[in-house]
């Protein structure tokens, strides 16, 4: 069904599944209670969390399947996202055509600079496109001002036209919507103690990630996705059969611009404020952590990959030294206080050490990423000897 | 490819674990709220979001110790602060209306984006019903259209701009700082007695809202007592070196240099001034001057010994001599062992602010606390008697002149007050074409 093998289909109903029951899976901790502050279940994070699984899954189409490794991907994601806020300031708050232009405003830049970029491989092709991307920051953030908003973004403001929409009604903005259902919809339901949150905003967000995943899903398994991974292998010796590879690169390249820039529009669409931040260079080493994080070139990894960083980002550097205190308080004063000192530097606006931490023990010990942790753990549950040889060909580790 | 095959057996299961799944939402209890966050139980949670990381890191990790402060004393802990000093007595330490205040804080990193996110979850996540902090207005504009969106209170924190209570205000936003057309018109007139009223001024501006604000209110109230714009020139928050900006001043003909920079970006940029030697000079006969608009102790700090005979406008400085600000320094002293700064002091009001408003309401919901706050006259906070115009949710004060030291007696002893000028100066009519553009909306209480 739907162009898939057995395997892949169950593959992908379990992660629409999982999608779906995310806001319930991801709260597991009680309202009140010490573990809550590790509850995901609430919908700015999951609506991250699938935001950046388009993103990763988008660059892995570009990093895991030709090895190109773009330093400059977040330029597409603040694309995607300028084009959203301005469909929202001078066409409707309803968000598809939004989407529509920011997927292709992506496709298009990633055109113009993957044109230029793919003359060059390996590092200056990183080097090439991180220059592009820089570009577009400092451009948005100054001299394009009136167009991006610069250092105070761009949000929808009372005075746009918004032709489509009726007039905004006593001075305040139209909530960003789908055909009417808004954005920040949420349906809160208490049981056991727990809140759950289904708001239509992640759901939206979910099922576009779900439909991208598709359609990576089939790219992967498609006759191009074999041509891609084919110049991974070795670019040269294609080229010697008398193949024009660059045609193939240059559609990869403004593939996984798209997704970056449904993936910036989608940002713009839950909250719509577009700030130039999110095309600096950090954010585009962000996508590379993600799907190294996760896995290179599998298709879960990206997604695990983007989970992770977020729950990361947004879980640990919410902990301050208040909390700590909190949680030591069963110790003696000195011994409190001296754990709060060990842990202070990991958690709050610290937690990027954390995150290096982290990455630099699954680079050093699995090199796979969080996948092949998730295979070796599979394994050791099964017993089977003979497993070790067929992952190990299934996801190259580069 | 699959094949859907139908059996009886198959079909009665399918069919049950519909019905049941039919019959959930009954089985349980959906949640309803009268607005955004109601606090349920004995606790009340507030959301404190704060720069510290970025060019204005220093100003947000005070913010911090002041909101942490004001939990305290609010919960009945320490001192009490203001508490006591507050024309308003509705809070008596036994928290806000009888319910323990709990309160969450978040990094902004000071980018309105970042700022958005945090907040976003510490309503979401964190249940926080009033959201306060921040010490940029690009994040100060940003959260307030979030929390109007969202149906809570916002209570600005360090924000300057003239937007934030002008085309970008807001029913649900609330500001106590005062703001760059405050500045201008104190500033202003104490210039003309210092530099005399013939003189060149040039603009260096922080390219963002309250950079532009700034810059307009000081070019405006400049021109008015007879000064000449030679030339403005906006840099990037994000920038540390400004030496590229400040080279060509010195062959502009101008004799004033405005400096429209807080935080970290002042301390470079006035450093590096000095160090490119314009105190120094002169030009066109006279001695050349550095102004800056807005300073604060932090930043006289960061500056060092640059910063003295330097002119700008302050909220509040920990010298005044009022009840309510020597409590508050005493206070905050015996905690952090230094006198706080003007970012301390206006998110500390703005803590006491609502509970207060809140307690008088008898109501958390964000509607009743905006009736209780607009028009609201008070007094014991620091600044003197004080109004939250209804017109626009700005506060009405005296505001401060204030100097770099000449010679400090200690490290605290930064700046001196040159002038405490009256709120009759510095008001203005809420249709003042600077503020224009703006409209309040209807409150939102959310859910």
């Amino acid at each position: 069904m739907l162009g898939l093998g057995k395997k892949d289909l169950t593959f992908l109903l379990i992660v629409l599944l999982l999608t779906l029951a995310a806001p319930i899976l991801l709260n597991p901790f009680a309202e009140g209670s010490a573990m809550a502050q590790f509850n995901a279940g609430y919908p700015d994070l999951m609506q991250r969390i699938a935001i950046f699984a388009i993103f990763a899954v988008g660059f892995n189409i570009l990093f895991g399947l030709t090895g190109y490794l773009s330093f400059g991907h977040a330029a597409f994601i603040g694309i995607g996202s300028y084009a959203m806020v301005w469909m929202l300031k001078l066409l409707t708050m309803n968000i598809l055509p939004g989407l529509i232009l920011a997927t292709l405003m992506g496709g298009a830049f990633a055109l113009l600079i993957g044109f230029v970029s793919l003359r060059r491989s390996g590092i200056y092709f990183s080097i090439l496109t991180l220059a592009f991307a820089q570009m577009s920051f400092n451009m948005a953030y100054s001299v394009l001002t009136p167009i991006t908003g610069g250092e105070n973004g761009l949000g929808p403001a009372l005075g746009d036209p918004r032709v489509l929409d009726a007039a905004a009604a006593n001075g305040t903005i139209p909530e960003v919507n789908l055909f009417g259902l808004s954005m920040r919809a949420t349906y809160e339901l208490d049981l056991a103690g727990r809140v759950f949150q289904f708001n239509a905003g992640y759901y939206v967000c979910g099922l576009l990630s779900v439909f991208m995943f598709y359609l990576a899903l089939r790219l992967f398994r498609s006759p191009f996705g074999m041509m891609l991974r084919a110049i991974k292998c070795n670019q040269h010796r294609l080229n010697y059969t008398g193949l024009h590879s660059r045609p193939y690169m240059l559609s990869a390249f403004v593939i996984s611009g798209m997704y970056a820039g449904l993936a910036g529009g989608l940002m713009a669409a839950m909250d719509p404020l577009a700030g130039a931040d999110r095309m600096q260079w950090q954010a585009s080493g962000e996508v590379v952590l993600m799907v190294i994080l996760g896995g290179v070139g599998t298709m879960l990894g990206p997604v695990l990959g983007a989970g992770f960083i977020k729950y990361c980002e947004n879980i640990f550097s919410k902990i301050n030294d208040h909390v700590l205190h909190e949680w030591f308080s069963i110790f003696p004063k000195w011994l409190e206080n001296l754990l709060v000192t060990i842990v202070h530097p990991f958690v709050g606006q610290g937690w990027h050490l954390t995150l290096g931490v982290l990455f630099m023990l699954v680079v050093i010990f699995l090199p796979g990423g969080l996948i092949e942790g998730g295979q070796r753990i599979g394994r050791l549950i099964r017993r089977k000897p003979d497993a070790k040889g067929k992952a190990a060909a299934t996801t190259p580790a580069e | 490819m699959s094949k859907l095959e139908l059996t009886r057996r198959g079909l009665l299961r399918t069919g049950a674990v519909a019905g049941a799944g039919l019959a959930m939402p009954t089985v349980f209890a959906s949640r309803a709220s009268a607005f955004t966050n109601e606090p349920k139980g004995g606790v009340v949670t507030l959301g404190f979001t704060i720069p510290l990381t970025g060019p204005y890191a220093d100003e947000g990790n005070d913010e911090l110790k002041a909101f942490q402060l004001a939990v305290k004393h609010l919960n009945g802990e320490g001192d009490g602060g203001m508490l006591s000093t507050f024309s308003s007595k509705t809070l008596t330490g036994a928290g806000i209306l009888g319910k323990k205040v709990a309160f969450v804080s978040g990094d902004t990193q000071t980018k309105p984006d970042t700022a958005r996110a945090t907040a976003k979850s510490m309503i979401e996540k964190d249940g926080a019903v009033m959201i306060s902090g921040c010490s940029s207005s690009a994040e100060a504009v940003a959260l307030q259209s979030l929390c109007q969106e969202a149906g809570l209170i916002y209570m600005v924190g360090l924000s300057h701009s003239n937007d934030t209570t002008g085309k970008d205000k807001k029913r649900n936003g609330f500001r106590h700082f005062f703001n760059a057309y405050m500045s201008a018109a104190a500033l202003a007139p104490v210039l003309k007695d210092m530099y005399g009223a013939d003189r060149a001024a040039y603009h260096l501006t922080a390219d963002y809202t309250w950079g532009w604000t700034q810059q307009a209110s000081m070019q405006a109230a400049t021109e008015a007592i007879g000064w000449k714009t030679v030339a403005n020139v906006l840099t990037p928050l994000a920038s540390t070196d400004f030496s590229s900006y400040i080279a060509p001043v010195l062959n502009s003909g101008a004799d004033v240099l405005i400096l429209n920079h807080y935080g970290a970006n002042m301390v470079n940029s006035l450093t590096q001034a000095v160090q490119f030697g314009l105190k120094d000079k002169m030009v066109n006969g006279k001695q050349f001057q550095i102004v800056v608009p807005l300073i604060s102790e932090l930043m006289a700090k960061g500056a060092g010994p640059n910063i003295r005979d330097i002119p700008g406008s302050s909220n509040w400085n920990w010298k005044l001599q009022d009840a309510g600000t020597k409590a508050f320094v005493q206070s905050y002293g015996k905690e952090y062992g230094a006198p706080p700064s003007q970012a301390a002091q206006t998110c500390y009001a703005q803590v006491l602010l609502y509970a207060d408003a809140v307690a008088r309401a008898k109501s958390f919901n964000p509607c009743a606390v905006v009736e209780a706050l607009e028009g609201y006259k008070f007094d014991g906070l620091g600044n003197g008697p004080t109004e939250y115009r209804a017109a626009d949710h700005q506060c009405f004060k005296d505001c401060l002149v204030v100097k770099g030291k000449d010679k400090p007696d200690n490290e605290f002893d930064t700046l001196e007050i040159v002038q405490v000028t009256p709120t009759a100066q510095v008001t203005y009519a809420p249709d003042n074409k600077m503020f224009a553009g703006g409209d309040l909306g209807q409150c939102n209480p959310g859910a």
